[in-house]
């Protein structure tokens, strides 16, 4: 499906000279590059602090990550600008590179460290990813047998693996992409197709209806 | 959230979604529209439905509006997810 979504407003004379600036030569050039740069490293700065309470980073890393960010989000602006159709701001078209980028360094630092476990099949964290209450037990434990079957017999061995990944492990969805030398959409869409069977494979057993689960 | 509910929330999927590729590509324009207060949900529930669904690219969507509305970091929009499944 694709949407077509359009822009809240003209083109802003600052969005009109960027562009112009950015790919033209000379002093012109180089103090757009800067000026840009200074721009990139303040909203990295304040994504890497947004999102620093889930990160295992601690002050001057989160700060190389943000110095990392804003330079490799320059590199590609700069390569990208005749992809700048003045749908919005150039700002906000320049900022979600620094997201992007902010995104793959993170999903790499977790990819290195020693903690991370990308095949250790943990199902006995499974009850406490989806926060099913141990005292209860008795009524999900069924469920989750059913599910771990589903996992096991219906999905591919590609669906497993990214399922037994995020699911189980935890491991960030950026970092599988580096694990598997793939990109967030191809695994995005694995673990679409693996949650469709899932579900389909649990109705089939009699544990979910359209109308929500069916408890003994 | 209880257990039942999450799970729930991971097994459904919305053939409105767009997937990653489409909804990174559109970002921009959408955090923009968001920003202005515009009505996203009726104007690109593809979009919508993927950044809900998917961690990572609502995870860059929260930041980009954090952006765009000039707040970067602290203030204005809500915390980040530990990890959406």
């Amino acid at each position: 499906m694709t949407e077509h979504i359009a822009a809240v407003a003209g083109l802003d004379a600052d969005s009109a000279e960027w562009p112009q600036a950015l790919a033209g030569t000379g002093p012109r050039r180089e103090e757009a590059l800067a000026r840009l740069h200074g721009l990139l490293l303040r909203i990295a700065r304040g994504e890497v602090a947004r999102r620093s309470p889930w990160l295992r980073l601690t002050g001057p890393e989160l700060d190389d990550v943000a110095y990392q960010a804003a330079a490799d989000a320059l590199v590609a602006i700069t390569s990208k600008l005749r992809q700048f159709r003045g749908e919005s701001r150039f700002t906000t078209w320049a900022y979600k590179f620094v997201m992007f980028e902010v995104s793959a360094k993170i999903g790499r630092h977790f990819w290195r460290h020693p903690g991370v476990r990308l095949d250790a099949e943990g199902w006995e964290r499974l009850p406490d990813r989806f926060g099913f209450d141990p005292a209860q037990e008795a009524e999900w434990r069924d469920l989750l047998g059913a599910l771990r079957r589903a996992v096991n017999e219906e999905l591919t061995a590609r669906q497993r693996r990214v399922f037994v990944a995020i699911v189980l492990n935890n491991v960030p969805l950026d970092t599988l992409v580096l694990e598997l030398a793939s990109n967030r959409n191809a695994i995005y869409q694995t673990l679409f197709d693996a949650r469709r069977k899932l579900r389909a494979a649990l109705a089939a057993d009699g544990y979910i209806g359209d109308d929500g689960w069916r408890r003994s | 959230m209880n257990g039942w509910s999450a799970l729930d929330r991971f097994l459904r999927t919305d053939p409105r979604d767009v997937g990653c590729g489409e909804a990174m590509e559109m970002l921009h324009i959408y955090a923009e529209l968001a920003a202005a207060g515009a009505p996203v949900d009726e104007r690109c529930p593809g979009v919508a439905v993927h950044l809900r669904a998917c961690g990572p690219c609502g995870e860059d969507f929260e930041g980009l509006l954090a952006a765009v509305r000039g707040q970067g970091s602290l203030t204005g929009t809500r915390a980040p997810r530990p990890h959406r499944l």
